[in-house]
């Protein structure tokens, strides 16, 4: 690093300006993966949180948006709980509505009708969890809103009044919109049509044979949701949990696009580092002749030129990464932008290593620099 | 001068050609050379006669097409790409034109770095520097320095891993007459005092009365020898 240091002090002037390019793609990739975070946080958190190796979906569902799509039901659903590998089956309601609380306040929810006593129940962080036919626990992102327990959501067209009784731990979102959390039996009176306006009752709820579900959330024993035999006699398809975020409204075409910006800003950073070098390298090429004809080896050479590549991207990267977090710090609370560090160090490594391995490429060029260029370019 | 049975270069026969069929030059043709440890000895002849290519021969950059060249006994033909490049490194000292220093380093750190690629971190720069004179303009770096001085900064440098032959190219081509007699009087004083083979090919042909030996190349041919 002798050499190397010495360069970066001697032309700090070009180092600096290549350095400011490295931390401007440094804040974008953080920015990228912050705002992929938010995304993926305001579209699957609510599945993110749940307890499940996976969904069962009707047969024939369409892959995009098909917890809304797929209908199940409890026949399909005996079919799955009687299943050797399934240790827990449980039906799931799922659909996007339109709420006004008491104060006019207009906010999207989703439905999420689970058994409140089964293992899709959510936990809360205050308040209670759900009990009564009309109460719900809606996403703790909801507080911003004004939401509190007690507010009464006014279902839109069905007029259904249902009651926040508690609040999630976190965010729990589907779909860019806040869950709520309500007994799958009111979900199945809301679904069948026949809710009035008004809190439901269990009155109501005892009135209604809709034995249907959107989805059947499953806990395999091994985690695995992999059962040709069960999906084909239940006439049922499977998603892990993982596999099942693409199911969600979007989420899929988002997290695409972004990953797309992504890799195009990773490979923008080696080819422009690679090119960097490359032009650098080319303008050491009489010294680095100079010095192999002194006897310098090809890998003290390498070694050198790395180091200072590493020198270089780490610092000024660490730079961007420091201001990139520092705007996402800034960023209003309405934009779905979340900074984890396990994404950031990702693309931290990423953005590093990349730009080394376009430092490599460029600087391999030291081994074919001829020595006898020292002497005047003989041959 | 050192009477040891070894010369410090050795070639025979030696003969380099550069191109193909008709387009073929040849840069060396047939020439035997041998030099003393301690003797400085200056090639001169016009240019494209050779000298450069004696240079490269004999400082291991480039191999014979026939002929045999040796440093100190060891037959350069038998040394692998990387053997040659160590070879260098512990035994030839270079001394290029202008100097050839780099620019990003000062006077010291261009003779740490040179100690540095041998594994010698221990180099002692300032005395080496002191010893051409130049231990004032130490923290200096290749642009603040004179012509002359950056060439006394390369003589230092040539001379960290102690090197039993240097090899020196047109040191005076870019320096004033007395400069060019201050460089080349140096050259034979370090070459008589530490016992070091000197072989310099230069065009000027003022500074030749510091030599041991002169010897002119025309058309790949060493010729007529001159005592000086």
């Amino acid at each position: 690093m002798f050499l190397a240091l010495r360069e970066l002090r001697f032309a700090r002037g070009r180092f600096t300006l290549m350095g400011t390019v490295i931390a401007l793609i440094s804040i974008l990739v953080v920015l990228l993966s912050g705002l992929s975070s938010g995304l993926v946080n305001d579209g699957v958190s609510g599945l993110k949180s749940m307890p499940v190796s996976g969904f069962v979906f009707n047969e024939g569902t369409l892959k995009d948006n098909a917890f809304s799509r797929s209908v199940t039901d409890d026949n399909q659903l005996d079919v799955w709980r009687e299943a050797s590998e399934v240790s827990q089956a449980e039906p799931m309601g799922v659909n996007i509505v339109n709420g006004v609380t008491d104060d006019d306040t207009q906010i999207d929810l989703t439905l999420f009708g689970v058994d409140p006593d089964g293992f899709l129940s959510p936990e809360v962080s205050s308040g209670n969890q759900i009990v009564g036919a009309n109460e719900i626990v809606v996403s703790e992102t909801l507080k911003d809103s004004g939401v509190k327990v007690g507010t009464v959501f006014t279902i839109d067209r069905l007029e259904t009044e249902l009651t926040v009784v508690g609040f999630t731990e976190g965010q729990a979102t589907f779909g860019h919109v806040n869950i709520a959390y309500l007994p799958l039996d009111t979900w199945r009176l809301m679904a069948a049509g026949v809710a009035k306006p008004g809190a439901p009752t269990d009155a109501q709820i005892a009135a209604v044979d809709f034995p249907f579900a959107s989805v059947i959330a499953l806990k395999t024993t091994d985690d695995s949701v992999a059962l040709p035999k069960v999906n084909k006699e239940a006439e049922t398809i499977t998603m892990s949990l993982e596999e099942s975020f693409n199911a969600s409204p979007g989420y899929e075409a988002e997290t695409l696009t972004l990953s797309m910006i992504q890799i195009f800003l990773y490979a923008i950073c080696a080819l422009v580092i690679g090119a960097f070098f490359t032009v650098w390298t080319i303008n050491r090429t009489h010294d680095i002749a100079v010095l192999r004809a002194m006897g310098a080896s090809s890998r003290y050479l390498l070694r050198d030129s790395l180091a200072q590549a590493t020198i270089l991207l780490v610092s000024f990267t660490a730079v961007g990464v420091g201001l990139g977090v520092a705007m996402g710090a800034a960023m209003p609370a309405t934009m779905p932008f979340d900074l984890e560090t396990a994404p950031i160090a990702v693309a931290t490594g990423l953005t590093i290593g990349l730009g080394l391995l376009g430092a490599t490429a460029a600087v391999v060029r030291i081994t074919r620099v001829d020595p006898l260029r020292a002497l005047g370019g003989l041959r | 001068m050192n009477h040891n049975p070894i010369p410090a270069l050795e070639l025979s026969d030696a003969s380099l050609a550069f191109g193909d069929g008709d387009e073929q030059v040849s840069a060396l043709d047939n020439i035997s050379l041998t030099v003393m440890p301690g003797e400085f000895v200056s090639i001169v002849g016009p240019s494209g006669s050779g000298k450069s290519s004696l240079l490269a021969v004999a400082g291991a950059l480039s191999p014979l097409d026939r002929g045999v060249a040796k440093i100190h006994g060891t037959d350069l033909s038998r040394l692998s790409r990387r053997e040659l490049a160590q070879f260098r490194l512990h035994n030839i000292g270079f001394v290029f034109q202008a100097g050839n220093l780099l620019p990003s380093l000062t006077a010291v750190d261009q003779l740490r770095l040179a100690g540095r690629i041998a594994g010698n971190r221990k180099v002692d720069a300032h005395r080496l520097l002191s010893s051409v004179g130049m231990d004032h303009r130490a923290n200096h770096r290749p642009g603040e320095l004179s012509g002359g001085e950056r060439q006394r900064v390369g003589i230092a440098r040539a001379f960290v891993n102690n090197p039993s032959l240097l090899l020196v190219d047109e040191p005076t081509a870019a320096l004033d007459r007395r400069r060019s007699h201050e460089v080349v009087q140096l050259l034979a004083e370090r070459a008589h005092s530490d016992n070091v083979a000197i072989v310099m090919v230069t065009h000027d042909r003022d500074v030749l009365e510091h030599s041991d030996r002169v010897l002119e190349m025309v058309d790949g041919k060493l010729g007529a020898v001159s005592v000086v």
